[in-house]
């Protein structure tokens, strides 16, 4: 592993108090926009929803698109298991996401900007709702022609995927659509649209005010930045934390372990299970193998002691994703009951421990066929879990 | 154009083209299960995966456009193994019992696992878990879910082609099904009986209701009398099933092997067609004529045509407030019921307590239709037995009949006659030319003017056609037509059939007479027709009605002798009490989910 690597470092930039949305993005303004898209670029900005797509790169495209419609939506439609950061800075540091939003409105040219609020958030509409008057006052002074209005999810996972969030918001079934066409050419109501995730939007409104300069002072190559972590699980101090990416997972368990850790699931339940002996080698970041697994909200860290059984713990996330998928593609609609169906009949005898390697070779079939993020990524914590604690699965 | 590479071999095709359509001018098979060339593209079996080149994960070809320079590979050991995958993986939740299906030979999913010989699935039966139930309430279609391997090409159909939307997806996961509006059963929902999803399934779990049974025992009762009427898109549709090329008429063949059922009379629905000419023809004349003349605002146009009964029901459903556009004339099928246990029971002494009304029809509304409560003017159920299609052909491999050695035989008469004009019901626009090269006749004493009488611009598969017809030089009792530009309109579909409902309802069009027929190319692409079924199969279809048509020597429905015939011996005239009694019927208002 080459990848630099950094100590455990809190950071803290995107809950710190400051109020001054309207100047900063009055200074954006005057700036040209190509100015601000390379500005984005270089930061190395990373989509902080778990897929890691660069941010400027995503901006710059719908920006080069000509349709006069365009949207910006920030989703916030935070169902990972495990996750629970965005709702803290929906909480905390709305201006800083809407502000985020207005940016790239007025780069790409967009009018009009949603947030898709998670169904389970619903609590949050009023704060959202007092913060968006507040918005739009702020957007009428900046004579920014942008409104945002908020839309309420119904609860499907599935909807945070990004092709499926434009199907639930044209009212329609929930359901991945084909790629390509990607949402930078055809997004909600087939227009370009940029969709980010709330805390993306929360770090441009950081670059725009610090520079990229400053921003990639954090991080490592290809991981720039810091990140918010959602921690929880066997440990003193869950919560929300600020963390400087590409720290090792060992000194993450250092500091937020309970002294008994066993493994680490990285990225929720379609992350990757870490197991103890591997925590020195792997890193948190983009660059690898072990984040960045391309479904909604990265940033969720599981923490389990020597009490937990990992058989329980699998079982629990394909009991989520068989229920959570959509449905509509086979590897991932039949692939998930399999799996569940499989790991139940080896542990209880009627079916060979050999089975389990079939399934290890479905959920490959399933990483390479499934239509969306979702089937793709169940092979991640079924594989990592399967391959490091065998033993458990079978007796 | 885009040059692309699949499996070392280079080809161009258009931009936009998928690799699936590149793949085919290659004659490169590769296996699909929601691709349907009618339809829209979903994506989501994912059973025509591929490899391209440089990308880790495969690409479903069907919705995957080309790009220059792409190299695909459709048969590595990743694709192999991936599509063996997926396939199990539908054995697994699909109710595997072959032999007791319906489509046990005509089943795409089992074409597949045959093709790709899959012999040790072991994983997991799905199918136990999920308490299956089979809805049979509808007197049509037939819905299991066991069977179901969620394509969704159902549903497209049903939303995309007919805009009826009666089934949809409902839950996720595991519990992932298609369902309709509360799970009710389809018979109490807007189901339009279309079988346009039947047609579209891969697989068993939508299948017509059978009958044939039923008319078996009918033909075993020596007490019966059991007279059959075949459709008109049955001829050139059944041979499909029967080994022939589609666009294959087999009239007299049909005909011959009907009798070795052992059918007592074997009829034409054609001879009925003639007559619903003669009837609608009449009405479109009386309600131009209180419109033009007697100023009567209660005349209802456009008048709209009723042989289709998934049309029927569809604007019973969605557009009631136009059901006195509504034709009250019963579609040929029951018109035909109701004679036969009328007219023909009277002409060969049979009380109509013992006979067996049956037909054959390219549609499964038909079956519907005769259940309709309304449809027992006879005095007893009009039409007892509906068979398609495929039916019919199933009867006829169960017989051991070897079809392509029968001989050529004739209708029996009384009502086995159809002309021409009555034939080409079974085709999108034939309506409307049949009733025009009447009509017009009528009013003017002279045939329409188009070459062979063939009126080219109500035909063909477009979704919306458009004629207008100027009725000059009218014999006397006429006058009030005289310079009058009749506006048609043709429309198959019934997604069209909407289309067209619309822009007359906000004002845009305005029409005299429209015929609708509820599924597209019309009768020949009727429900209840041959697997498969794409445009150019409908295009086959049709031609070969418009050939045989020309081929026959009545081309005019108030020419066929038989029609003549009647209204002598029984019903007098068009529109008169009997024939009201008879031949005419209401509708009624339904909800609209």
């Amino acid at each position: 592993m080459t990848t630099k690597t950094k100590q455990l470092n809190r950071i803290d930039l995107i809950f710190k108090n400051e109020n001054d949305c309207k100047e900063i993005l009055q200074k954006s303004f005057d700036r040209s926009h190509e100015e601000i898209i390379n500005e984005m670029v270089n930061s190395g900005l990373k989509g902080r929803g778990g897929a890691g797509f660069p941010t400027g790169l995503k901006w710059k495209l719908t920006a080069e698109e000509t349709e006069k419609k365009k949207y910006v939506i920030c989703n916030a439609d935070e169902g990972e298991p495990g996750t629970f950061k965005d709702r803290e800075i929906l909480t905390r540091v709305p201006h800083k996401v809407l502000a985020g939003m207005a940016m790239c409105a007025k780069i790409i040219g967009a009018k009009e900007g949603y947030i898709y609020l998670r169904g389970e958030y619903k609590f949050l509409v009023p704060q959202l709702r007092d913060e968006l008057k507040k918005f739009h006052k702020i957007m009428d002074e900046l004579n920014l022609d942008f409104v945002v209005d908020i839309f309420l999810g119904s609860g499907a996972y599935i909807c945070g995927e990004e092709s499926a969030l434009f199907e639930s918001m044209e009212g329609k079934r929930g359901e991945p659509r084909n790629k390509p066409p990607y949402p930078t050419q055809c997004g909600y109501l087939n227009k370009p649209t940029v969709i980010n995730n709330v805390e993306t939007l929360a770090h441009s409104y950081t670059i725009m005010k610090y520079g990229a300069k400053k921003f990639r002072e954090l991080g490592v190559k290809d991981s720039w930045g810091s990140k918010v972590f959602s921690v929880s699980g066997d440990t003193p101090i869950p919560g929300i934390y600020e963390l400087e990416l590409g720290m090792s997972v060992q000194d993450f368990v250092d500091d937020f372990g309970d002294g008994d850790t066993k493994a680490v699931q990285v990225g929720g339940a379609s992350g990757f299970l870490v197991p103890r002996k591997r925590f020195a080698k792997s890193h948190i970041g983009y660059q690898g193998k072990l984040t960045g697994v391309s479904l909604p909200t990265g940033g969720s860290m599981m923490i389990f002691n020597s009490s937990r059984s990992m058989y329980n713990v699998l079982n629990n996330y394909l009991d989520f994703f068989e229920e959570e998928s959509c449905g509509q593609c086979t590897p991932c609609r039949v692939g998930c009951q399999q799996l569940l169906k499989g790991i139940k009949a080896v542990k209880r005898g009627e079916k060979p421990a050999a089975y389990l390697d079939k399934l290890l070779k479905l959920t490959d079939t399933m990483r390479l066929t499934a239509k969306c993020g979702l089937g793709q990524s169940v092979a991640n914590s079924f594989s990592s879990i399967v391959e490091n604690f065998r033993e458990e699965m079978i007796y | 154009m885009i040059n692309l590479s699949i499996n070392g071999i280079a080809v161009s095709v258009e931009e936009g083209k998928t690799i699936l359509e590149a793949a085919e001018k290659l004659h490169i098979h590769i296996p699909t299960l929601c691709y349907h060339k009618d339809l829209c593209v979903a994506g989501n079996c994912r059973v025509c995966v591929v490899e391209q080149a440089g990308v880790d994960r495969l690409v479903a070809s069907c919705a995957t456009p080309v790009n220059e320079g792409m190299e695909i590979n459709t048969n590595s050991l990743k694709v192999r193994n991936c599509r063996k995958h997926i396939i199990e993986l539908l054995l697994a939740e699909h109710n595997e019992e072959c032999t007791k299906c319906y489509r046990n030979g005509h089943c795409e999913l089992q074409t597949i696992a045959a093709d790709l010989q899959i012999t040790n699935q072991d994983f997991i039966d799905l199918v136990p878990d999920q308490f299956y139930s089979i809805d049979s309430l509808s007197p049509s279609i037939e819905k299991d879910d066991s069977k179901c391997i969620r394509c969704q090409r159902c549903v497209r159909t049903c939303a995309d082609i007919q805009s009826v939307g009666a089934i949809a997806v409902a839950h996720k996961g595991a519990e992932m099904k298609i369902s309709t509006f509360y799970n009710h059963p389809l018979n109490e929902v807007v189901c339009t009986n279309c079988g346009q999803c039947i047609v579209h399934c891969p697989t068993g779990a939508l299948v017509e209701k059978s009958y044939v049974e039923q008319v078996w025992d009918a033909i075993s009762d020596p007490e019966k009398h059991v007279v059959v009427q075949t459709a008109p898109a049955v001829r050139i549709g059944l041979g499909e099933e029967l080994g022939f090329e589609a666009g294959t008429s087999v009239t007299n063949k049909m005909v011959s092997a009907l009798r070795r059922l052992g059918f007592d009379s074997v009829l034409d629905t054609d001879f009925t067609a003639d007559l619903t000419i003669m009837e609608e023809g009449t009405e479109l004349l009386t309600r131009l004529k209180g419109a033009l003349v007697d100023d009567n605002p209660d005349v209802a146009l456009p008048m709209a045509t009723s042989c289709s009964p998934g049309w029927v029901k569809y604007i019973e459903h969605k557009y009631p407030k136009y059901l006195p556009n509504l034709s009250t004339c019963k579609s040929p099928q029951q018109m035909f019921g109701a004679l036969a246990k009328t007219y023909y029971a009277k002409n060969i002494d049979v009380d109509p307590a013992n006979i067996v009304s049956v037909s054959i029809m390219p549609c499964t509304a038909k079956k519907y239709e005769a259940n309709r409560p309304e449809m027992k003017d006879s005095g007893y159920k009009d039409v007892d037995l509906v068979l398609t299609t495929r039916e019919l052909a199933v009867m006829i491999k169960q017989a051991g009949i070897e079809f392509d050695q029968l001989n050529e035989e004739n209708y029996d008469s009384i009502m086995g006659i159809g002309s021409g004009a009555g034939l080409i019901f079974g085709a999108t626009g034939g309506v409307m030319e049949a009733a025009l090269r009447t009509a017009y006749e009528i009013v003017t004493g002279r045939e329409v003017p188009f070459e062979n009488l063939e009126i080219k611009p109500v035909r063909g598969l477009d979704g919306v056609k458009e004629a207008n017809i100027l009725i000059e030089n009218v014999l006397p009792e006429w006058s009030f037509l005289e310079g009058v530009e009749l506006k048609c309109a043709i429309t198959n579909g019934l997604e069209n059939a909407h289309q067209l409902m619309e822009s007359i309802d906000n004002g845009d069009r305005f029409y005299h007479f429209i015929e609708i027929m509820a599924c597209p190319g019309g009768c020949l692409g009727g429900g209840g027709q041959p697997f498969p079924v794409d445009d150019e199969i409908r295009r086959k279809r049709m031609e070969a009605i418009y050939a045989e048509d020309l081929s026959l020597p009545v081309r005019k429905s108030h020419e066929n002798p038989e029609i003549t015939q009647i209204y002598q011996e029984f019903l007098e005239e068009p529109l008169s009490h009997k024939s009201h009694k008879l031949l005419h019927t209401s509708y009624v208002k339904r909800q609209p989910y």
